[in-house]
Parts: C-alpha cells; structure tokens; sequence
C-alpha cells in the first residue's frame, strides 16, 4: 500500500544552493564472456543536502551500479566508468586516485547494504567494526573512537552499548544488525549517506523502524541520502525526490508528489499500477507485461517501447528528449511531445 | 568451556586406549617373536629370554602388563638394545622429531598461507597460474621422490646445503623442504579457494566501502574468515608430517624417533613398538584437540561445550 507522508515532503528550493552530489551522463559497462553490458547508460541526477533521493527501478535497471560507481566500487575489470562524471562537493571523483577516493569512502560518503545478515564480519566485534573506519580517516585515539561508536549506538536506538559493543555480530537479531550497520556508516558524520535496499532484508515491522530510524537521523544530521529501492512503500514513507530508472536510464524524475500523482511515463504508471492497494479489494493486479530489454544490446529507442501500451513508430527508432513539466519534474518519453498531443492519454 | 575440556580428556584417553589395543592386538597377530631369527636360538636360551620379557604368559596377561606399562608410561627395555630402555630412545629421539615436524608445520601454514592470499588476490594473473601449477605439483610428487631429488641437485650437484644429518640450521634445510612441500601446497590451494569465497562476501564490500586499506581489508577481515577451513585440514595435516617424518629422517640420516619406530616393526621390537606408537598417538590427539580449540579463537560463532549445552 502506498502511503504518502505530507510532513517529510520538504522545501526542496531551500537547500538547492547546497548541492552535495552531482551525477552527469554516467555510463557503466561491464564485460563478460558474452559481450558487454551496458548496466548504466546515460543517468544524471543531483542530491541536496538534507534530502532524500529515491532511486526507484526493477532488478537489472542499473540502480546499485549507480550507486557501487558513486562510491568507486565498480569491480574493474570487469566494469568500468565508460563516460560521465560523479562530482562530490566540487571534486571529480571518477578521476581521482584509488588513495584519494579512500579518504572520501566511509568518511564523506558512507554505505548501508542490503542485508545486513552478511554486512557485518562475523569474527570482529562490533566495536571494532564501528571504530576501524574512524580510526583510519580521523586522526583520533581510540578512547574517543569509542565514545563516538558508543553515541551512534545510542543514535541508532540499540540499548546497553557499552556492554553489547563487546559481541560479536552473530549475537544480534535482524533488525539490530541493521542499526549497526547504519551506525557504522554514520561514524564519520559522512554528507552523503547511499543506502542500497536497506529494508528489502527485514520482516515489514523492523522496516518501519529502520525507515523511521533513517528519518530521525537525517533530522538530526541533516545527512543526504540517496535510498536505493524496488519498494514503493518505502519511497512513499521517506523519499523527497524520486528517480525512476529503467534500462540503465532514468526516465522519470520528480518530487515525491509528482511521481505518485502525476506519473507521466507509461513505465512509472506501470509500476503505481501493480502495486497492491487496499481500496482495490478483489482486484487483480496488474502487471507491465513483458521484460526488460536485453542490456548486451540495449534498443536504439526508447528501452520500454516493446512493453509500452501507448508505444508509437518514433519509440522504436530514437531515444526521447527529457522534457520539463516543472522545475523538479521531467520525463524521457514521446508522448510528451508536442508533436504527440493527439496520442496522448485521456 | 571446562567442562568440554574435561569431556575431551576422557574422549582422548580413549582414544589412545583403543590405538594401543588395536596395536597389542595386530602386533601380536604378526607371526614370529623378537627372538625368532633365521639363525635359530638355542631353545632353552629363548624361552629364558621370553620368561624375561614376559612373554611366555597367556596374551591376556600380557596385554593387563602392557596396559598398566602405558598407565605408567615406562615402556622398559628395548628387547633388541637391551641397554636401553624405551623412554631412553623417546627422550633422545622426540626432541628432533618434534622440531622437524613444528618447523615443518610452521614453513608448511606460513608459505602456504602466503602463497594462498598471493594467487587469490590476483585471481587468473600469472602469479595465480604460477602458485597453483607450484601447488599441484607439491601434491602429486610424494616427499622421498622429492628428498631424493633435492639431495642429488642441492648437495650433491651443487655443493650448496648438507645432504644428511641434524646438527645446524643449514643442515635442515633440505629435510624441512622435503617435508614442507605437500603440506604447503594443499594449504595454497584451500587458502586460495576459501580467500576467493570471502572476498566476494558482503562484508569484504563493506569493508571497502569503509575506505579501509587493502592490507587491511586482507588481512583483517578475509584471512581470518577464509582461515577456517585451513584449521579443519591441520590435524590431518599435523598427522602426515608426524607420520611423514618417519621416511624423511630416514633418507636424511636424522637421528629422530622415526628411525626406531620403524626398526622396531621390522625387529619385532614389542616395548618400543608400544611406546613409540602410545607415544605418537598421544600427541596426535593431542594435536587434534588444540585444532579444535583454534577453531573456537578464530571464529566467535563456534562455542566450545558439551553435548547439551554449557
């Protein structure tokens, strides 16, 4: 059920002029034994301080390269920033030294994965693992390393940190282990914050605590975050922007409010429409038929033409232009076109 | 914890007793005795001598005197070296042994190890191709093929390193070489291959995503988690290079335990039989024990107790 949080839709206009992330025409490729991959294909977005970025896509659409090539983890080779640039804070990080990019991993930007059942090593405590990374970008004793990992335990709601920062991993539900693992991306009070389905691991309740925690956090640290999911839920709770990505291509963008309300691209349509909702009681859902594109060989158009209800001639052969319905709101499709005004839907 | 120490005692008391039975038992059903040689022995001289060593009784007797023998640990004379009693030969042989086999155990973990990490980390480079060509070939030549080889080229040919005996470090060179390959490169391998596992987990992601060095991320947070099933082969191992031993302190003219245990087979040495075997399972199971107790350092998840709960 999609649920939309009015409170947390932010002014965004207010805090554009602080813009942490800059991501301009990314390409990634990774090659294989059966060719090459084109995963991520032209993607540009921009995030803010003290907002949240959705990026929204199914399994395949290049949503965790983005985020793997923003943090320079893109295993190379096989893959490879082919094009484009990602700029943090003024500086080109796709060019920077493998040393270079270290001081900013886990210090300025930090990573929450997605099941934090395996993102925690299970032979080192969790004190370890909370102060090893401050220890290695701050210069800092280890008694003050452990002040601050026993105040991000408390931040991220975990009782008794003193005595359970001496367990190990395996001595921690679900649930607690995720709260680690965002303590420990938080350690070094990064300004960018990825998290790459950090709820699709946990049972529905621990979910909304995680999100609820997310909140919390970025109201007091007023952290950017860029979610990384295929829960629509979970957008409607936290996003403020979302980026729908399809085929290695964003091909709608919007505040939260105008993706859920004013969807313009047949793909984002597709995706509200086969969500389950409870005032549609006894209704099948519907679902986009068809798959994505083969990304070895991605279609010289636009990537949703063959699964397009309203697809036309021009789809098959180029690419759509973005087009601007506001300032926050674009979409890479057709039928907006002015040309397209009589194919358009009711 | 305790407790489990205190269950594996008895297991390995066990243990030990039923390799001790066992060997009465099959050393007994050899045909022949000590004092039956191709000579012949005046009749009435060798049933003094067998009165002497106790083995005119029925083999139950026998076996109650072997028992309360070990329970004591004094194994009495040798009957081919009269001169010397059992625990003679073990403290003066043990000592060799035992540094053989530790520096072996130690060049074997720390090359293999090494060499393991090295190929894992540039997975299908040259090094890696380089290491596991190495590796299969530690494997599959046996240690005396081996010995023979690097006394011909390395003390024979080129005059570089002593052939035989244990008397200074660069005397043990060769035999530690000898004895190390096989157990280094079946290390290489499965350190290599469990490496190649971790690195791919979620955690080594992280650690990356922490900025951490490379060292580190290696050495912290991959060779601990991959060393586990290093620890789990090591008793096995531990007991190739003890038994391994044997034929490389005979081609090498070491004066180890090795020597006497396989003469007295080969004597029907009945006391030293006991002892060196007593002897060599003990520590054996010794050994096993101290590899579970690794396991338990290691790795936090593992608890140490007794069946049903601490």
């Amino acid at each position: 059920m999609i649920k939309i949080n009015y409170e947390n839709t932010r002014e965004l206009q207010k805090n554009k002029e602080k813009m942490v992330l800059e991501v301009r025409d990314l390409h990634v490729t990774f090659k294989t034994y059966g060719g090459t991959v084109q995963a991520v294909r032209g993607v540009s977005f921009d995030v803010y301080q003290g907002e949240t970025l959705a990026i929204v896509g199914e399994s395949g659409c290049g949503k965790s390269v983005t985020s793997s090539a923003i943090m320079g983890l893109i295993p190379t080779p096989p893959g490879e920033i082919t094009k484009g640039q990602v700029i943090f804070k003024g500086k080109e990080l796709t060019r920077l030294s493998k040393k270079e990019l270290r001081k900013i991993r886990g210090s300025d930007i930090s990573m929450i994965f997605q099941d934090p059942m395996t993102a925690l090593n299970p032979t080192l405590t969790v004190e370890e693992q909370l102060t090893e990374g401050i220890k290695q970008h701050k210069s800092i004793s280890s008694a003050e390393a452990k002040k601050k990992a026993i105040e991000m335990m408390k931040l991220v709601g975990i009782p008794n940190p003193t005595e359970r920062m001496k367990q190990y991993p395996h001595q921690f539900s679900g649930g607690m282990r995720q709260r680690i693992v965002i303590a420990i991306a938080l350690m070094c009070e990064p300004e960018l914050l990825i998290a790459d389905e950090p709820t699709t691991a946990l049972d529905v309740t621990i979910q909304a605590q995680i999100l609820e925690l997310f909140e919390e956090i970025q109201e007091k640290t007023g952290v950017a975050i860029i979610l990384i999911t295929h829960d629509l839920g979970v957008v409607a709770k936290i996003a403020d922007r979302i980026a729908v990505m399809y085929a290695g291509k964003i091909i709608e963008s919007g505040t939260k409010r105008e993706i859920f309300y004013k969807p313009n691209h047949p793909y984002t349509q597709g995706l509200l429409h086969s969500v389950p909702r409870l005032d549609l009681k006894g209704k099948a859902l519907e679902p986009i038929e068809g798959t994505p594109p083969d990304l070895f060989a991605p279609p010289a158009g636009c990537p949703f033409t063959a699964r397009c209800p309203h697809a036309m001639e021009v789809c098959e052969k180029v690419m759509p232009r973005s087009e601007s319905l506001s300032s926050t709101h674009s979409v890479d499709c057709w039928l907006l076109d002015e040309r397209a005004e009589g194919m358009r839907l009711a | 914890m305790a407790k489990y120490i205190i269950k594996r005692f008895f297991m390995m008391v066990i243990t030990v007793l039923v390799i001790a039975t066992l060997t009465f038992f099959l050393m007994h059903a050899i045909p022949g005795s000590p004092f039956n040689e191709e000579r012949g022995t005046n009749e009435a001289v060798q049933a003094n001598l067998e009165a002497f060593y106790g083995l005119d009784e029925p083999l139950y007797v026998q076996y109650g005197m072997y028992l309360k023998r070990i329970a004591t640990f004094d194994f009495g004379p040798s009957i081919k070296n009269p001169t010397q009693s059992v625990n003679d030969l073990l403290s003066r042989g043990f000592p060799i042994s035992f540094e053989l086999g530790m520096i072996t155990i130690i060049v074997a973990l720390v090359s293999g190890i090494i060499l393991g990490v090295v190929a894992a980390l540039r997975h299908n480079g040259i090094i890696d191709y380089v290491a596991m060509t190495v590796a299969v070939l530690g494997i599959s030549i046996p240690n005396f093929v081996l010995a023979t080889l690097i006394i011909q080229k390395f003390a024979v040919d080129w005059q570089l390193l002593p052939a035989a005996t244990w008397s200074s470090p660069a005397h043990m060179v060769l035999p530690t070489l000898a004895l190390a390959t096989g157990p280094m490169a079946i290390i290489a391998r499965l350190t290599r291959s469990s490496m190649l596992e971790v690195l791919t987990q979620d955690y080594i992601k992280m650690a990356k995503a922490k900025g951490l060095s490379p060292l580190k991320i290696v050495f912290k947070h991959a060779l601990r988690n991959a060393l586990m099933p290093v620890v789990t082969i090591l008793g096995t191992l531990l007991a190739g290079i003890l038994t391994g031993t044997f034929v490389i302190e005979k081609i090498f003219a070491i004066p180890g335990m090795g020597k006497y245990f396989v003469e007295s087979i080969n004597n029907r040495d009945y006391p030293v039989i006991m002892g060196t075997t007593v002897f060599y399972s003990t520590i054996l199971v010794f050994m096993l024990f101290l590899v579970d107790i690794a396991y338990s350092l290691l790795d936090p998840r593992i608890k140490l107790a007794a069946k049903g709960g601490e």
